[in-house]
């Protein structure tokens, strides 16, 4: 074997542990959330019924069900979509395609890099002061949504430019060339082809925000809570009431928090249940967002 | 290349529907801000310790029932001073506390106008546990547990033989729960003499599940917590007697010690505190009076220690007209029996 063949097997030999070191750490962290999800479900299986969806939490954990908690995760992340989804994508397309390279973008560059890594209790902190005291929004919904909102922007905003930066520069200069103006092209050309990209980063960003607990209990999440929101739809004038941004609130995340600190057994059997739950809820989420992406990439062919 | 097949039918097509889109999104935010008015429903609301919690969530979920939804509690857990930071700021009906109010939250209290009311509701047993594996610690004195809690100890304290000699020469594991909590505060005024004096070099953690498996989890460990923790966890946890400074003998926490008042000083009254203004509306008086009747079964559901009956008669009294201040003046105390505590009622 002369030195030539020596160094293709090695480099083929390094390439192959590559390949295996790759896949060894895959199926490692695969396995990781299987036996977490198994040890969840085996736990908690026995309570997950109907029942277990329609009741309200209870001083007996036979009896104590997750409808506040659920009912109000789902209210929470439609409004931190609502409040996160026009400014996210509006910013990261402002910095794409209008902002100059100037030290204004520079700044609120770094300023978004910098937010993605801010612990999230701080964002609790910071919403109680501005959302709870200032603005009197109080320990309500809206105040969660709002908070989970902050939390997710610089996701959103991030998954916006990346998406954005995808799109070949010579689309763009083709639909100059046709005569279209910016806002056209951006219309027309820039937002439906980043679509996809966008819509997996909001997805993912909404499956980070329904399993955080510390912002929710800086904000005041209560606990106990046997009720649901009020109706957005009432029966006088104006028909639609949206109170219910107002109403007190709980999330999954602080039900499952609150029974996990129980003494009793079965508490913690109804922690796991829910937290079965809300594992499924947030593998869910990332399935749209795959299937998303999967949907947009057929479409687009450059 | 490039162009999505809908795209490519609607290219052309007009500026209208863009602005169509934002008028439309700009007229459902304005919406959303303006037609918001604050819910009508009454709701009680409830904050504070984590330990009365089980209580106050009992008597809240049979007086929901009671009234068919009508009325809404909430509660949250803040831990008793926290739960008195927003009670004092008049954000809350009811403050669960599992210490007696204290001089700097009263001030609190008095700046912004808050009278409140005092109610004992259940007793408390603290409980000092190692693991069960542990067959050296046959009791402790209070002493020996200044001596392994006290702020000095921190880094000098830190074997088992340092407390007592003849005990082994290993490492003590010590936990306990977190420094915003009642518990923390009671246990520190019992045994250090000063609350929330104590050292920092222990596992601390808000979840009391946590401190349970630290504890069963390792032989030289030692913590304290709520008697209910121990209750749930026996097979997994030793409890250590105390030696009651008064009578000299060691004594366990259990239903009856903590009510005859012989395991002292780490027995404690758990209170609810009252916004009087809270008490004009009616369903804020009606859940206080439904609490009082009722919390005797719910406390022994809850596994806490009910206090005498004559006990719950004079807070209903006291309830009744309305008397505010705390009996403790601010000054906290420790080792106070059902009959001290009924006496300082009877003066009021």
């Amino acid at each position: 074997m002369n030195r030539e063949d020596l160094k293709i097997y090695t480099a083929r030999y390094i390439d192959h542990a590559f390949a295996i070191t790759g896949l060894l750490c895959c199926l490692a962290s695969l396995g990781i959330i299987a036996v977490l999800f198994f040890d969840l479900v085996l736990d908690g299986l026995p309570r997950i019924t109907s029942t277990f969806f329609f009741s309200f939490p209870s001083r007996i954990p036979e009896k104590a069900g997750i409808l506040s908690a659920w009912v109000g995760s789902v209210i929470v992340i439609v409004v931190t979509a609502l409040f996160s989804i026009p400014i996210g994508v509006a910013t990261g397309i402002y910095l794409e395609e209008y902002g100059k390279k100037n030290w204004i973008t520079d700044i609120i560059e770094i300023n978004i890099s910098n937010l993605a890594g801010v612990p999230s209790i701080i964002y609790g902190l910071l919403s109680l002061s501005l959302f709870v005291y200032l603005l009197k929004f109080g320990e309500s919904i809206l105040t969660g949504g709002l908070t989970l909102g902050l939390l997710i922007l610089p996701i959103v905003i991030t998954a916006t430019r990346e998406s954005i930066r995808t799109i070949p520069q010579s689309i763009r200069e083709a639909s100059y060339a046709l005569g279209a103006t910016k806002w056209q092209t951006i219309r027309w050309h820039i937002i439906p082809y980043s679509t996809g990209g966008i819509l997996t980063g909001i997805i993912i960003g909404l499956s980070r925000a329904i399993g955080e607990t510390a912002p929710l209990i800086t904000i005041g999440a209560l606990t106990f809570i046997a009720f649901l929101p009020s109706s957005p739809i009432q029966p006088s004038f104006p028909f639609i009431s949206f109170g219910w941004l107002f109403d007190a609130f709980t999330v999954m995340p602080v039900q499952i928090f609150n029974w996990i600190s129980r003494p009793q057994k079965g508490f913690h059997i109804n922690a796991a249940a829910a937290s079965s739950v809300l594992l499924v809820m947030t593998l869910l989420l990332n399935g749209i967002a795959i299937y998303i992406r999967y949907r947009f990439r057929r479409r687009i062919r450059w | 290349m490039g162009f999505t097949k809908e795209n490519r039918i609607k290219i052309g097509s007009n500026k209208g529907f863009d602005l169509f889109l934002l008028f439309s999104m700009l007229a459902l935010y304005s919406f959303l801000i303006f037609s918001v008015h604050a819910a009508e429903r009454v709701i009680i609301k409830a904050d504070g310790s984590s330990t009365v919690y089980p209580i106050s969530e009992a008597v809240a979920e049979e007086f929901q029932k009671a009234k068919k939804g009508a009325v809404n509690v909430t509660i949250g857990i803040s831990g008793t001073g926290g739960g008195f930071k927003k009670f004092c700021r008049g954000e809350t009906d009811i403050s669960n506390a599992s210490r007696p109010i204290l001089k700097n939250e009263i001030e609190q209290c008095e700046q912004n106008r808050v009278e409140f009311i005092e109610l004992p509701i259940a007793y408390d047993g603290l409980a000092v546990m190692v693991n069960p594996k542990n067959n050296w610690v046959d009791k402790l004195t209070v002493e020996e547990l200044k001596k392994i809690w006290a702020p000095e100890s921190q880094g000098k304290i830190t074997r088992w033989n340092q407390i007592r000699t003849g005990w082994p020469q290993s490492t003590m594991r010590l936990f306990g729960p977190g420094v915003d909590s009642g518990t923390f505060d009671y246990f520190t005024e019992a045994i250090v003499g000063k609350a929330k004096a104590s050292r920092g070099d222990y596992t601390s953690s808000e979840d009391d599940n946590v401190l349970v498996q630290g504890i069963a989890g390792d032989i030289n460990a030692l913590g304290y917590f709520g008697l209910a923790y121990y209750e749930e966890n026996k097979d997994r946890l030793k409890l250590v007697p105390i030696v009651n400074p008064k009578t000299g003998k060691a004594v366990l926490p259990s239903m009856e010690t903590v009510m005859n008042n012989s395991y002292q000083p780490l027995s404690r009254p758990l209170f609810i505190y009252i916004n009087k203004k809270s008490l004009d509306k009616k369903e804020v008086y009606e859940f206080v009076d439904f609490y009082l009747k009722n919390g005797k079964k719910l406390v022994r559901e809850a596994r806490y220690i009910p206090l005498p009956d004559s006990a719950y008669r004079l807070a209903e009294e006291r309830f009744r007209s309305k008397k505010t201040k705390s009996v403790f003046a601010g000054e906290p105390e420790v080792g106070l029996s059902v009959e001290e505590l009924l006496k300082r009622e009877q003066k009021k």
